[in-house]
């Protein structure tokens, strides 16, 4: 197996650090996810699933352990350098909403570039639009995203996220409000980018439908990591 | 379009109301100030020209005589002296013609026009009137106070028995074009007269100067005046009005000589300008003030409402100074669009205020009051400045945002 993507080992995550609220999230989390695994990651409400995504996403720093992404300790970097991981490194889809709402589909999708290099040319654009094509909105670029369904929304946050070619992206409940037709479409969209782009994606979701399609199943409870198990594909 | 740009236009875009808020503020305000600017500078303008219509800006005279004890007391001693002041008799500037050049060259001036000036009668007939008489070449006067423009009879020409006069003293003494009379002057002791044809009436807009005026050619003034070669005084126009005091004090200082600015000699006006300064200046600072806590205040609101797109732009990669940058740049663009509409509406306030303010006869009442290009330029930028100060709260609020919070609303 090749070297891992990102590699957690001891992560600790407590809030309100030294006040009368101080409660420990996440209680030492071994993990490593290799370049093209496709995860899922499951578990009850408040085990942490969120937070640990968070980490992963260098949205937030642990407290404890040692955050390796592609093999280097993020705790020994900078903010900027943190954040330009982010921007390079990193595709987000979130929970849905989680669009920029004055722009239209095909600037969302542009924007995670723009910020990474700078002023958009013209065959990033085209690149854009092809890559909301692929998603299935070739017609629904110019589109705002509140003129856009629910599953349609997603799948442009998805074309955002993988508008960088992000070696993971990390996706927040991606189906979470979703019926369960566009959900299947979604999840399929993203295996699909899996499959032909070689993106590793770690998938936090309540569905166990969905889970037992991944390769992969981490499960979390009460912030511990309770089962990591290869999943033989069901469908 | 850099990161910046297209993040801080579209936010301006999508929240019309609030833009269109604060733009507006910022054309109010920017309008206000350019108008009040105007207004006072332009009434100032006019209210200096009318008193410098007649005055040199800067008048160069002999130092003064002074009597001295003959014998100052020395170490010790006491003298008890009962020292008289001197009666002032017309003199000549010491070296005057080696000055002139030197005044020519000094930086800041702009006209040098030597004057002999003293007293003399007027007569004609029966009639004996008091004036003052004062020898210059035309030409070069002209330069200090534009007599030509107040001629209201004849033309400002002097010959060597030619002369130009008040119109209250050509009243007085039944003067027209063409008629002649007598100065009397009696400098020396001994009454010396010369008799005079009147080439031109002029009117200095001041009743006594009207009554008391008589311009004669300059050599014939030094002649009649008893200063052969000599000149009484040295007038001086300079570039900049309110910088004559301090060009005084070094041409006094350079020179040995009584230098007067027209700031010393109208102090009360001066007073009175700087007060009108001092009161609109602090309207302007209030006014300019308001403004940018009217657009503080709107950014600070619109950094809450867009907590959530902040946060995904952070999440996305963006930099805490990248997210400062595009509220500053947005305080920028409302401050440059709000003052260019504000510098509009100031033009169209001037232009109807002009319009309304007009003599009985239709003449605009104030000339002087202009929108001239650097107040265009000091609104804008001004504005600038005052919209990126008013954003920097805002947009470092913005910056501090956490991006896993913001994200999770």
């Amino acid at each position: 197996m090749s070297d891992p993507l990102i590699e957690l080992a001891g992560i600790r995550k407590v809030y309100g650090r030294g006040t009368d609220v101080e409660v420990e999230v996440l209680h030492g989390i071994d993990l490593a996810i290799a370049p093209g695994e496709f995860t899922a990651l499951v578990g009850p409400s408040g085990s942490g699933k969120s937070t640990l995504l968070n980490l992963i996403g260098l949205l937030e720093a642990p407290t404890a352990g040692s955050y390796r992404f592609a093999g280097r300790e993020t705790a020994a970097l900078p903010e900027r350098e943190i954040t330009r991981l982010r921007a390079t490194s990193l595709g987000f889809v979130c929970q849905v909403h989680h669009l920029l709402p004055a722009f239209t589909a095909v600037e969302n999708v542009l924007m995670p570039g723009l910020i990474a290099h700078g002023p958009v040319s013209a065959e990033r654009r085209e690149a854009a639009r092809a890559l909301l094509g692929d998603v299935g909105l070739g017609d629904r670029v110019d589109y705002l995203p509140r003129k856009l369904s629910g599953g349609q929304q997603q799948r442009v946050a998805i074309a955002r996220a993988l508008s960088i070619a992000p070696p993971l992206v990390l996706a927040d409940e991606p189906t979470g409000n979703l019926d369960t037709h566009s959900a299947d479409d979604i999840f399929a969209l993203m295996r699909r980018f899996n499959e032909t782009r070689g993106t590793a994606f770690l998938i936090v979701t309540h569905d166990p439908r969905l889970a037992r399609r991944c390769d992969r199943i981490v499960s979390l409870v009460d912030g511990r990591i309770a089962g990591d198990e290869p999943n033989v594909r069901s469908s | 379009m850099p990161f910046e740009w297209v993040v801080a236009l579209r936010f301006l875009r999508e929240g019309r109301l609030q833009t269109a808020l604060i733009v507006g503020g910022a054309a109010a305000g920017v309008a206000v100030v350019m108008f009040i600017t105007a207004l006072v500078n332009g009434l100032q303008a006019n209210t200096i020209k009318r008193v410098l219509g007649t005055q040199a800006h800067i008048v160069i005279r002999p130092i003064e005589e002074v009597a001295r004890p003959q014998r100052d007391a020395a170490a010790g001693e006491s003298v008890a002296a009962r020292v008289e002041a001197r009666a002032q008799r017309l003199r000549s500037i010491d070296q005057w013609r080696a000055l002139e050049p030197l005044l020519d060259r000094t930086p800041g001036v702009v006209a040098v026009s030597p004057m002999v000036s003293g007293p003399a009668f007027a007569l004609r007939g029966d009639a004996s009137k008091s004036v003052a008489v004062l020898g210059i070449d035309p030409a070069r006067y002209d330069r200090i106070v534009a007599v030509g423009e107040k001629l209201v009879a004849g033309a400002f020409r002097l010959g060597p028995d030619d002369a130009v006069i008040g119109k209250e003293l050509a009243k007085d003494l039944g003067l027209a074009v063409g008629d002649r009379f007598r100065l009397l002057t009696a400098e020396t002791g001994t009454p010396v007269t010369q008799n005079f044809t009147v080439t031109g009436v002029v009117d200095l807009g001041v009743r006594d100067l009207n009554r008391r005026s008589v311009y004669v050619a300059f050599r014939t003034a030094q002649t009649l005046l008893a200063l052969p070669g000599g000149a009484s005084q040295i007038d001086l126009k300079v570039e900049d009005l309110f910088g004559a005091e301090e060009l005084a004090r070094r041409l006094e200082a350079q020179t040995g000589l009584t230098v007067e600015s027209w700031m010393r000699t109208n102090e009360q006006l001066l007073a009175a300008i700087n007060a009108q300064n001092l009161s609109t200046g602090t309207i302007r600072t209030f006014v300019a003030l308001i403004v940018a806590v009217g657009i503080a205040s709107v950014l600070v609101v619109w950094v809450v409402q867009k907590r959530r797109e902040i946060g995904i732009l952070r999440a996305m990669g963006a930099t805490r100074e990248r997210v400062q940058r595009v509220f500053l740049l947005q305080g920028a663009i409302v401050a440059v669009v709000g003052s260019l509409a504000g510098s509009l509406l100031a033009t169209a306030m001037i232009a109807a205020f002009l319009r309304l303010a007009r003599n009985a006869d239709g003449t605009p009442l104030f000339d002087t009051i202009t929108l001239p290009p650097w107040l265009y330029v000091a609104a804008i930028g001004g504005a600038l400045v005052g919209g990126i100060a008013a954003a920097i709260l805002p947009a470092r609020s913005a910056a501090r945002l956490d991006p896993a919070q913001a994200i999770r609303m």
